[in-house]
């Protein structure tokens, strides 16, 4: 009687064997009675069981019945999502939680502005870029650009990255929204 | 039909619409109206605690005993952060509770007004929900709900922060119907096609145990019949966690004892090297399962609970059946039954064989003395002294909590009040109060230690006004005595502040507080002086003096496997250098 007789079952998400190495990045959506205090059991969930969160959006969904939809990305080995997905299902005002990126087929988005200082080529070349971005010029000053951007946040990522030599000043954005594609709700 | 009434009265008709007879609390500016209006009523009995922390341990120790919500009714801000340690008691071990705070006005909140807190941002993270009641005409739905949702699904506490404004307030009453919620829906019936499952499984395993826990306590008394028939009807050994004691009788047949870090060694070993775990209503709590990669490495696990984020928590299992253990358990019966399933009755007699051989090594023994009483015996007298009495047991938190679930055997559910997720030392005594209120004519005992009986001294005097003959039974070793045997095992035997000095006189204590003191110190006198306790119609301290340095065995270290226990005769005999059985791993937990 030595070795196991069943397959080693994948470990716990809080067991010390718990490596970072596969973790996953995953958007959680979640529906909620928007009454007070409901994102605060929500964020509170998240740092009070050591999760991470990375982006996190909330809005009403529908004003006559009080709903919110608040789609979080968060990080973590399998297992970890999960117990979030179980964890955040136990707050009471939580209608019900949808793991977007085990349905595959969703589609998420953000929208950013993005300040940008300059002059001479450094401004000519902001414009270009935007334009191969399609950004949306919202402001101009003759030293500055504000640039709104919609997409999938790599895309985001990359248009930042990009203004930082022609004049970056800063950006804001708002977070994830995400959606599954097709007919369904969630 | 709706009845105009202020929001003060609405409280109190609403735990009487809820069949609340006892709240335990603390008057304060901030609840004034709430107890103008008990005042004037005579449905609700309210008991005065002495400090909040005791009336949220009283509650716990009235729902535990009665299977009911415990209610409790504290002021604001201090009234409220005392009562936090009870409300995450509660959480952690799914006691449900309804705890009404007070609050400053409506329009003062947020001005860091005289006794202000944010009761619900504190609470928020140790009750199951809570509420802050703005409006009037949100109260009796509020009200309602609360209890629905602290006594549904897994049970636990439920603050309703109350401002005086809106005690004061004027609105309809009328009791709301709740029989669900909009969002919170517990799944209490268990998937059928995934009892089949475990059926099956049930019906091939060689080596099965069932493993239980508060679970079962909380689904009502109907699940440990229950699972008594169960276990009859398979044959299969049972063990159960400190909060699922006597679900399963210590006297029946299949019993091996409580498992985990103080656990029998034919439990231990039997859930290491079983091939089926049946968990019922328990949760792999690290004081179970030991080091998680050496958990029961042979075996197919099967957990039955009604929180699906207590399933794959811990610990993988191969079928989970999200469910109310009773109606679970129930099915489980039914499709056992219709399916004729039969057990392997060669392999499952080979099973038993191997148990006894574990169990011979009498795990529970300790070197008796004629000179000193050692705890164990005392815990052990104390059970023959009440045994055919309608007895309920309280403890605090330490070694005499962990004699008191080895020694002290239960034959029924909810007759056992402890903290067992928190560890809340202090827990006992307000317990025990609170499992007197509900039974005036019960034997209570609180189990305590030297430490612990202080952190709540204070409810002395509750029992004392309220004539609760509560027996408090102290294993005086003059040390926070776990706290010394993990000093001793892990710290090189560097007893740093873990001697309870300067200890009150025990006996002159239970007298200023005009109870009846006994004291005991020698053997020979133990069964008498525990009959004159027994005997005594009112409130008793007793302090028995017990072996100082004695240790809790058997026990598995913390970051060892079940099978690698340390046994009494170990630790004693061989003079085993007990600094070293931890390794530098184990060191980190706790
Ligand atoms: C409120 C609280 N503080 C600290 C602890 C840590 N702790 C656990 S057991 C223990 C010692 C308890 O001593 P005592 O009540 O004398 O019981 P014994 O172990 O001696 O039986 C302590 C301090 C705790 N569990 N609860």
């Amino acid at each position: 009687m030595n070795a196991p007789v069943t397959a080693p079952l994948p470990p716990s998400p809080y067991s010390s064997a718990l490596g970072k190495s596969n973790s996953e990045r995953h958007t959680l959506s979640a529906l909620v009675d928007n009454e007070p205090g409901v994102l605060a059991r929500v964020v509170g969930l998240f740092s009070g069981r050591g999760y991470n969160i990375e982006s996190l959006t909330v809005a009403e969904v529908a004003h006559g019945e009080h709903l919110s939809r608040i789609t979080i990305v968060t990080s973590g080995p399998p297992e970890a999502i999960e117990q979030i997905t179980h964890q955040l299902e136990r707050i009471v005002p939580v209608h019900k939680v949808t793991d977007l990126t085990v349905q595959k087929r969703s589609i998420e988005r953000e929208l950013a502005m993005v300040k940008v200082r300059g002059k001479g080529d450094n401004r000519m070349e902001a414009l270009r870029l935007a334009e191969a971005f399609r950004a949306k010029t919202i402001d101009a000053t003759i030293e500055s650009f504000i640039f709104e951007l919609t997409g999938a946040p790599e895309k985001i990522d990359d248009f930042v990255e990009l203004m930082r030599p022609v004049g970056l000043v800063e950006f804001s954005r708002t977070g994830i929204a995400a959606i599954t594609r097709g007919a369904e709700g969630m | 039909m709706s009845k105009q009434m202020t929001g003060a009265e609405m409280i109190v008709e609403a735990l009487k619409d809820q069949g609340v007879d006892t709240v335990f609390g603390y008057p304060g500016g901030a609840v004034l109206p709430i107890y103008d209006a008990i005042f004037q009523q005579n449905h609700v009995r309210h008991i005065l605690v002495r400090q909040e922390g005791g009336a949220a341990h009283a509650a716990e120790g009235y729902a535990r005993s009665t299977g009911k919500v415990g209610v409790l009714l504290v002021t604001s801000g201090p009234g409220a952060t005392n009562a936090v340690t009870g409300l995450t008691d509660a959480l952690m071990d799914s006691i449900p509770l309804v705890c009404i705070t007070g609050q400053v006005p409506t329009h003062l909140i947020g001005s860091d007004a005289f006794q202000e807190c944010d009761t619900v941002g504190i609470t928020r993270h140790c009750t199951k929900h809570n509420y802050l009641v703005r409006n009037i005409e949100d109260l009796p739905r509020v009200l309602h709900e609360a209890f629905y949702v602290a006594a549904s699904g897994r049970p636990g506490p439920v603050v309703i922060d109350m401002p005086k404004d809106v005690q004061f307030a004027t609105g309809a009453y009328e009791k709301p119907e709740i029989a669900s919620h909009k969002t919170y829906k517990p799944r209490v019936k268990g998937d059928a096609g995934r009892v089949a499952e475990a059926v099956a499984m049930m019906a091939v395993a060689k080596k099965p145990i069932f493993y239980t826990g508060g679970g079962i306590i909380n689904s009502g008394p109907k699940a440990s019949e229950l699972i008594r028939e169960l276990v009859a009807l398979t044959g299969f050994p049972i063990t159960s966690t400190l909060m699922g004691l006597g679900a399963y009788p210590a006297s029946g047949a299949n019993w091996l004892g409580m498992l985990g870090m103080h656990g029998t060694y034919e439990a231990n070993h039997a859930m290491h090297d079983c091939d089926l775990m049946i968990c019922v209503g328990a949760r792999f709590d690290d004081r179970i399962t030991g080091r998680l990669d050496a958990f029961a490495p042979f075996s197919k696990k099967i957990h039955i609970d009604i929180d699906p984020s207590s399933i794959n928590k811990n610990v993988r299992v191969d079928l989970a059946i999200v469910g109310d253990c009773g109606n679970v358990l129930t099915d489980m019966i039914a499709q056992w039954k219709a399916a004729k399933a039969a057990v392997d009755k060669t392999a499952l007699a080979q099973w038993w064989k191997q148990i006894e051989t574990w169990r011979a090594r009498k795990s529970l023994a300790y070197r008796p003395s004629k000179t000193k009483i050692k705890p164990q015996h005392a815990i052990q007298r104390l059970y023959e002294a009440t045994r055919g009495k309608d007895c309920y047991i309280t403890t605090e938190v330490g070694q005499h909590q962990m004699w008191a679930a080895q020694y002290f055997h239960f034959d029924e559910p909810n007759r056992w009040m402890t903290s067992g997720g928190l560890g809340t030392m202090g827990y006992g005594l307000p317990a025990a109060i609170g499992a007197q209120m509900a039974h005036p004519d019960a034997l209570v005992i609180d189990i305590a230690g030297d430490a612990s009986i202080l952190m709540n001294i204070q409810e002395l005097s509750t029992a004392k006004q309220y004539r609760a003959p509560v027996k408090v039974f102290i294993l005086n070793n003059q040390y926070m005595g776990m706290v010394r045997q993990w000093q001793e095992l892990l710290h090189g035997g560097r007893y740093a502040e873990s001697y309870t000095d300067s200890l009150p006189d025990f006996v002159k204590l239970a007298e200023a507080y005009g109870a009846r003191g006994i004291r005991c110190s020698d053997p020979k006198d133990l069964d008498r002086a525990i009959k004159e306790m027994i005997d005594h119609p009112g409130l008793v301290i007793f302090d028995c003096v017990v072996e100082a340095e004695e240790n809790c065995f058997p026990m598995i270290p913390s970051g060892k496997a079940h099978n690698d226990m340390l046994l009494a005769e170990l630790g004693d005999d061989a003079g085993l250098d007990l600094g070293g059985v931890i390794d530098e791993k184990g060191k980190m937990l706790v």
